[in-house]
């Protein structure tokens, strides 16, 4: 009844959290790694610090589709609390795992699927004593059962673990033993291995597994970025717990043991973004990180980066709305706010990084971009990008870029001048040329967020007001010819369908895209990476007759937003949506097409 | 009327500070406050000060939030760059502007809505983080920009233009700067240049954060019997605590004082501040002592001014965070960047 799915699969683990799991999680997913199969894992997490259900979801596929899949095929159920719920999720012909140690084959009763019961807690409690160390085992040897029930390679395991505990063997030690019981007693009860397993097909060389905050801060590392300011906040923590991580690594004075970096833990995020513009404006790299929330927080202070014209980068890592929502689901639900942030007429260039490759070179672009427009910068992230594990190709850097300062003059330029000034146009583009302060007296102006003209004194004239956010509209359509452009993927035949997707959404349009065709819809497909939006996309909703605007709210923010720039009609562009909190699955974007093209969907 | 150049006069008589520059060349544009505002007497402190100091305008950044106040920043020190904020956030933007460059003079310019009421939060953290710089509130009690609401620092029984009693108890800036571990509380009047000036160029050489208070009546909305920050109320009730001299560095304490009546503070620079009793027993790097004190003289309703609390030992946030002597702006991209070989090494633990 079960059908064979080699390296195509998902597996779930439900646990506790607190409970140590996420190192068992990971020790699984790098071992099929390095089988070379295709992986990404998923963490749903409660709001919470201990004793609350949490899930990880390791999806194997050797098309090496990166998005989330309804579907679970073994499930590891970890937390009696949820077993009910976790039994039901299992897809017909799946794999349900749990600790019999306490039976429970009454309750865990479907017939279209395989409950397989491990004594995991009796195994770990008869073989180690401390109480602590039970627990933790626990999981290493759930590891161990399905290493032998996927058939995953037990060298590789071993050979992890060994690298994880080079300095503490006796730790490699006692995890090997948890391996072993849970491994031995799955080969003497069951029939190893199951229709579903891993098999090794490579090595997965030239890729590595990371998470999209930790490459945005190591991308702010490569940047030249000096100054972090931040409010702690879910889910972008660990994008300045990155940055910092790799400033202890890189950026410590090797003689004096100072600092060549400065990252301020603000009172809130209003200070943060203040901090930043501040670090800015005396010439240091600064960004913030932060969520929805602190957007909302941050906003006076965006307006008046941009009317004053600061460099400024602002990490977005999106979590679910409105409000406090659910700060440890995910959705792309901030687009909007964050293109026109602030009172007044404001408009700001965001990046749109899909996976966390583009959020360690976005992170690069963004402080240049901040720089060549003197204007706040975001990078939209979210929290399945920003939190999960992905697989991508490894991060390589060009030893010969520099840094783009913009029009930033030093103090023998300014010297040149007859005199200068701060909100001068010379050029044409729309941007004037900055001073930093603490170098030369000619050079000095004059920061306001009230009315200035363009040679920076205070106004209440009217021409003089108009005149100078009429050329901020000027260096708006520079930045339109700077941001990083939409890439096309073109159907493989000629079609009148188009797609138009960002960020998180792109893994589920491609998969959705294969499964389409297959059954005999084909779409172009347009992936926006920056706002605001080059003439590419204009054209693209020009050129086909309908086109589906795939994102991560209820709302269809993007959809509006494109109707807003671009000038289209608003009827050729349908909405599919999702925005439960849990990464988009193709099957989404599949049934979102189909539904307005009246077909059967595709399964 | 929105921007008018002040004319450079050269008058007969002036003279150049120790780097040539006179003292219009630390003067600003002209001021829009009304005649008589306590702040523009501030601003021209600011002037003297800095020009006896012989600061180079281009290493100065005088910073603001909003508010009568907080348009100073415009009248004083053209060659620095400043920087008008957003409402009560100046604090932070000075924060950032240190960490970007700790080579720069910091003057922070604030108000009593914009510190106490506000930006209350981001003044504290400032004081905490102990941030390299002048925090200058000038304090009248009142709303100027908005015609005469009650600030926080508005005494509890004051009495409005309208005639409206503030039944609000008050914030004293200075008490709070001191029990949020504050390093540097002063307070002065707008009308005593002498003593202004002193404490200015005390907080300019101060290495953290130094507060100053500056009594500065409001002339078209707090100058009326009944208001506790008037002119005349503040002349009636003036109390100064001690008094200040300011020894720069290098040159001998020539003033004569007798044992046990001054304290001598010495900064890292080798400025030193002589603190003279005029109260007996004061002590101003006595914590507990100076905070004691001012509920005293506070509960008798008088206006208590000088350096009252001083410790210039306690770290400043780059000693707390160890950050580097070289100020970030100036670090060469090659010294930040970690290049190719290290970022394909560090990838080897991400299989």
């Amino acid at each position: 009844m079960s059908e064979n799915r080699v390296n195509d699969f998902v597996l779930k683990i439900g646990t506790v959290n607190g409970t140590g799991s996420a190192s068992a999680n990971s020790l699984l997913m790098k071992a099929m790694f390095r089988m070379g199969i295709p992986v990404t894992g998923k963490n749903l997490f409660p709001s919470n610090i201990q004793g609350l259900p949490t899930w990880y979801e390791i999806r194997a596929n050797h098309q090496g589709y990166m998005s989330r899949s309804l579907r679970v095929d073994v499930m590891v159920a970890m937390n009696a609390q949820t077993y009910q719920r976790d039994l039901d999720e299992v897809c017909p012909g799946g794999f349900f795992l749990y600790d019999s140690t306490w039976p429970r084959e009454r309750e865990l009763n479907r017939d279209d699927i395989t409950v397989l019961g491990v004594p995991l807690a009796k195994l770990c409690n008869e073989h180690f004593s401390d109480a602590r160390v039970r627990i933790l085992m626990k999981n290493i040897a759930y590891v161990g059962a399905l290493a032998a029930l996927l058939d995953i390679d037990t060298n590789v395991l071993r050979t992890l673990l060994e690298e994880a505990f080079a300095n503490k063997p006796k730790l490699v030690e006692s995890n090997l033993k948890a391996i072993n019981l849970g491994f031995n007693y799955a080969k003497e009860n069951f029939v190893c291995p199951l229709p579903v397993r891993a098999e090794t097909m490579g090595d997965n060389k030239g890729f590595v597994l990371m998470d999209g905050n930790a490459a945005a801060g190591l991308g702010c590392v490569y940047a030249g970025a000096t100054v972090g300011a931040w409010y702690p906040i879910t889910p972008s923590t660990s994008l300045m717990d990155s940055f910092n991580f790799y400033c202890e690594m890189f950026r410590k004075d090797s003689d004096s043991g100072q600092k060549n970096y400065c990252i301020i833990q603000a009172e809130d995020e209003l200070a943060a973004a203040g901090i930043v513009l501040g670090a800015n404006w005396t010439g240091a790299r600064a960004f913030t990180p932060t969520s929805g929330p602190g957007i909302s927080l941050m906003s006076e202070f965006i307006g008046f980066a941009y009317y004053a014209e600061i460099p400024s980068v602002f990490f977005n890592v999106q979590r679910v709305g409105p409000s406090t929502g659910m700060p440890t689901r995910t959705q792309q639900c901030d687009i909007m706010l964050c293109a026109y942030a602030s009172h007044g007429d404001t408009m700001h260039p965001l990046l749109l990084p899909a996976n966390p490759k583009e959020c360690f070179e976005m992170a690069v672009t963004a402080f240049d971009l901040a720089e060549r427009l003197q204007t706040p910068l975001f990078v939209l992230s979210d929290l399945d990008i920003g939190m999960n594990d992905w697989m991508i190709p490894e991060l390589e850097w060009d030893d010969k870029y520099q840094p783009d300062r913009g029009k930033l003059l030093s103090s023998d330029d300014v010297d040149q001048l007859e005199k200068f000034y701060r909100y001068l146009d010379t050029d044409g583009d729309g941007i004037a040329a900055r001073t930093l302060p603490g170098e030369n007296a000619k050079g000095a102006y004059f920061v306001r967020g009230s009315g200035h003209n363009k040679h920076g004194a205070y106004t209440e004239s009217s021409e003089e007001y108009k005149e100078l956010v009429d050329r901020l509209l000027t260096k708006w359509a520079t930045a339109r010819t700077l941001v990083p452009k939409a890439i096309l993927k073109r159907a493989q035949q000629e079609t009148t369908i188009g797609i138009i997707a960002y960020g998180s959404s792109d893994g589920a349009v491609l998969e959705a895209l294969d499964q389409l065709a297959a059954s005999g819809i084909h779409a172009d497909y347009m992936r926006l990476r920056a706002f605001p939006f080059s003439r590419r996309v204009n054209e693209f909703v020009k050129n086909h007759e309908t086109v589906f605007v795939v994102e991560q709210n209820r709302d269809a923010q993007l959809r509006s937003l494109l109707i807003l720039e671009t000038n289209t009609d608003a009827a050729k562009l349908i909405p599919v949506l999702h925005y439960n909190g849990m990464p988009i699955p193709s099957q989404c974007v599949v049934d979102g097409l189909c539904k307005h093209l009246k077909v059967e969907a595709v399964a | 009327m929105t921007y008018i150049a002040k004319p450079k006069i050269d008058l007969p008589g002036h003279r150049t500070n120790e780097i040539g520059l006179y003292t219009r060349d630390y003067e600003g544009v002209l001021s829009t406050l009304c005649a008589g505002c306590g702040h523009d007497s501030i601003t021209a402190a600011i002037v003297q000060a800095f020009w006896e100091m012989s600061v180079p305008p281009e290493k100065v950044v005088k910073l603001s939030g909003i508010g009568c106040s907080s348009k100073t920043p415009a009248y004083f020190i053209s060659g620095a760059h400043g920087f008008n904020s957003v409402h009560g956030r100046m604090p932070s933007v000075a924060t950032g502007a240190m960490a970007g460059n700790r080579d720069l003079v910091c003057i922070g310019v604030s108000g009593d809505g914009d510190s106490l009421s506000i930006g209350f939060g981001q003044f504290g953290h400032a004081v905490r983080r102990n941030v390299n710089m002048l925090y200058i509130i000038e304090n009248n009690g009142v709303y100027g920009l908005t015609k005469g609401q009650f600030s926080a620092s508005a005494d509890k029984g004051s009495k409005s233009k309208r005639g409206n009693i503030n039944q609000w108890k008050n914030i004293d800036s200075v008490s709070t700067a001191i029990s949020m571990g504050g390093s540097f509380a002063a307070r002065s009047f707008s009308g005593d240049r002498e003593q202004l000036v002193t404490l200015i160029k005390a907080g300019v050489k101060h290495p953290g954060c130094a507060v100053l208070d500056v009594v500065s009546p409001c002339v078209t909305f707090n100058n009326h019997p009944g208001s506790t920050k008037s002119y005349s109320y503040t002349r009636d009730h003036y109390h100064p605590a001690l008094q200040t001299d300011f020894v720069p560095p290098a040159t001998e304490i020539r003033t004569a004082y007798a044992e046990g009546e001054s304290t001598v503070v010495e900064l890292h620079d080798g400025t030193k501040l002589l603190l003279k009793k005029a109260d007996s027993g004061y002590d101003a790097t006595n914590r507990s002592g100076v905070l004691r004190y001012l509920e005293q003289q506070r509960a008798r309703g008088e206006v208590v001014t000088g350096l009252l609390f001083i410790n210039s030992e306690l770290p400043d946030m780059h000693k707390i965070y160890d950050t580097s002597n070289k100020p970030m702006k100036d670090f060469e991209f090659e010294q930040l960047n970690p290049g190719s070989e290290a970022l394909a090494k560090l990838q080897n633990r991400m299989r």
